[in-house]
């Protein structure tokens, strides 16, 4: 894909070429064993909330917009309401595209305080070029805009990079809308490790087997994923590079080999081994090799992540009696207890700033994501529901995506650290779990 | 000491030449089905220790699975039966060797059940080395709440989840 940054709306377009990213479609490969697996359905995504501050967008569709397969006004507007900053406005009747001058009045008569359009157009080669252009419409001032020139199966990636364009302008921080999640399918006895886009969409099947699959962890650049199978009909570490799908076992020691947790520098894996005969955490090279044990405590040590610094570990133990949260100097000391409320603490994972530790409470039987301010020690419940498992921060901190139970079915829901704005990330036909928020990638 | 089926290979080794040289026929197949699709059919004819050998390779006639209560990873006395005959399998061949697995029921988050399954996993383990059972032959590992045997939120399908599996992977 080529990306061009567009220029004042009053002089010709300016195509500085800005450096050839690699289509990311290219650098997704299946893993030879596991069969050619269709995409995965298309998902749906429902927003539901009302948040503090939503800004309102107006999104009209691109003119031209029949031409791609994809709507990418739709999928822009999608990705900016599910970050729980935006609200779409009205703008079904309007054709503007990337030129035009917009009337700055008629869009405050609507509410509206920003607009985003612009074109898709097929060129000769069957490849796609798409502009568009981010207006304030309070100051009546041009924000810019970008073009793209990309391949149909590259479209959605078009929106998902507007969308962080607009999130970034209006915002002021890092949007997480071209980002990748991986997470587990179960569908009639068969697992599948998926690797999509943050909104769900554009599933490839990095593994596929009839044994379970758990735990996926995002090395720090993005480029493997490590994992749990029981393929082998016991728990193994596996290390997978997502670009050419090979793997290598990093962790099959005698017993249970689990939950990988990678180092911020991404050298070294935090795991759970059961081959000293009582469960606890060990650390090892990414490369594998001979693991070396970080505490001895006479309960479970399990469910490891790094601190951003890299230099603490938090971790679930039930050495008072019942799983709670500590935290571990890496290089020496005690560990710290960190959750006291209520009698069954799991799950944590740790925003990629530092600030928020996310993690799974049971209260009164029902298992809820809670979400602890690390500063002060304030915990907010997050959810409604009852069956919360596995959150895992967004790499800007702002939103976390789980698993629960809705429906009668398994499903993956995004929410903003308050739980205002929820979403969920619908599939159709099977269990979704096992989430995990990959980084911010360069493309 | 020699292996079952080493044994059990020289003995209709000698059969057939037997059989060869004399005539006389040792055990009920004949040379001619002794074909090389099923070396266990040679093998049951000549069988040294009877038949106590089931389908999986392990103890024939005695149970597989250990039920645990509630919160519970001790091996509860009802089970020691069960253990007992496993153990004595196990002891009468140092080469034999089982999995024990460890499951929990449903609730709860998937990584902190597999460290449960373990713990039950590795009780009994335990029950077994200190039948005499050697370390080398046991391996104790965990399925978590990934394998239930019931499906249900309800507290007979718990019941049946709460388990360890004595696995002989022929």
């Amino acid at each position: 894909m080529t990306t061009h940054s567009l220029s004042s709306v009053h002089s010709p377009f300016s195509f500085s070429s800005s450096g050839a990213a690699t289509s990311r479609r290219s650098l997704l490969a299946l893993l030879a064993a596991a069969p050619a697996a269709p995409a995965l359905a298309q998902f749906r995504v429902e927003i539901a909330g009302v948040g503090l501050r939503q800004m309102p967008i107006a999104l009209p569709a691109l003119r031209g917009e029949g031409a791609g397969s994809e709507k990418i006004a739709q999928i822009v507007q999608a990705d900016l309401e599910r970050s729980g900053l935006f609200r779409g406005v009205e703008a079904h009747d309007v054709q503007l595209d990337e030129n035009s001058l917009p009337d700055m009045a008629q869009w405050r008569q609507r509410s509206a305080d920003a607009l985003s359009c612009g074109s898709i157009t097929r060129l000769a080669d069957g490849r796609f070029d798409v502009r568009f252009r981010l207006w304030d419409v309070v100051k009546a001032q041009d924000l810019g805009g970008q073009g793209f020139v990309v391949v149909q199966g590259d479209l959605r990636l078009v929106a998902h990079r507007i969308a962080d364009f607009i999130y970034e302008k209006l915002t002021g921080e890092r949007g997480v809308f071209s980002t990748r999640i991986a997470y587990v399918t179960k569908a009639g006895g068969r697992y599948v490790l998926w690797v999509a886009d943050a909104d769900g969409e554009n599933a490839q099947s990095a593994l596929a087997s009839t044994e379970p699959i758990i735990s996926p962890a995002w090395s720090p650049n993005g480029t493997q994923l490590a994992y749990v199978s029981f393929e082998s009909r016991k728990p193994v570490v596996y290390v997978h590079d997502v670009a050419s799908g090979q793997r290598r076992v990093v962790a099959n020691f005698r017993g249970s080999n689990s939950a990988p947790a990678w180092s911020p520098d991404g050298s070294q894996l935090a795991v759970t081994l059961s081959r000293d005969g009582l469960s606890q955490i060990y650390l090892i090279s990414a490369e594998g090799g001979q693991p070396r044990r970080l505490m001895q405590s006479g309960g479970i040590d399990t469910e490891p992540v790094f601190s951003p610094d890299g230099q603490s570990l938090y971790f679930v133990s039930d050495r008072g009696g019942a799983p709670q949260i500590y935290k571990v100097g890496l290089s020496g000391g005690g560990a710290q207890r960190i959750t006291f409320g209520g009698g069954y603490n799991i799950s944590p994972n740790i925003s990629p700033d530092g600030k928020w530790l996310a993690y799974i409470s049971r209260v009164g039987g029902a298992f809820k994501l809670h979400v602890m301010d690390l500063g002060t020690g304030d915990v907010t419940a997050l959810t409604e529901t009852a069956d919360d498992e596995s959150p895992s921060f967004a790499p800007n901190s702002r939103l976390l995506v789980y698993a629960t139970r809705q429906g009668g079915g398994e499903a993956l829901m995004t929410t903003t650290l308050d739980g205002k704005i929820k979403a969920r990330l619908a599939g159709k036909g099977g269990d979704l779990r096992e989430p995990a928020w990959g980084p911010f990638q360069k493309y | 000491m020699l292996t079952f089926k080493r044994i059990a290979f020289i003995a209709a080794a000698a059969a057939v030449m037997a059989g060869c040289s004399s005539g006389v026929k040792l055990n009920d197949a004949s040379v001619e089905d002794r074909n090389a699709n099923n070396a266990t059919s040679g093998v049951t004819g000549v069988d040294l220790t009877g038949s106590d050998i089931a389908a999986d390779g392990g103890p024939r006639n005695v149970g597989r699975v250990v039920y645990f209560d509630f919160d519970s990873y001790v091996v509860k006395p009802e089970a020691q039966g069960l253990v007992d005959a496993n153990a004595r399998f196990l002891k009468a061949d140092a080469s034999r060797k089982v999995v024990v697995e460890g499951h929990t029921d449903e609730r709860g988050g998937r990584e902190y059940n597999l460290a449960l399954g373990q713990k039950r996993a590795e009780a009994v383990r335990r029950s077994l080395n200190l039948l005499g059972v050697q370390d080398s032959q046991v391996e104790a590992v965990s399925f978590g709440k990934e394998k239930p045997a019931a499906e249900g939120a309800n507290e007979a399908a718990y019941a049946q989840n709460r388990r360890a599996e004595l696995s002989y992977r022929r």
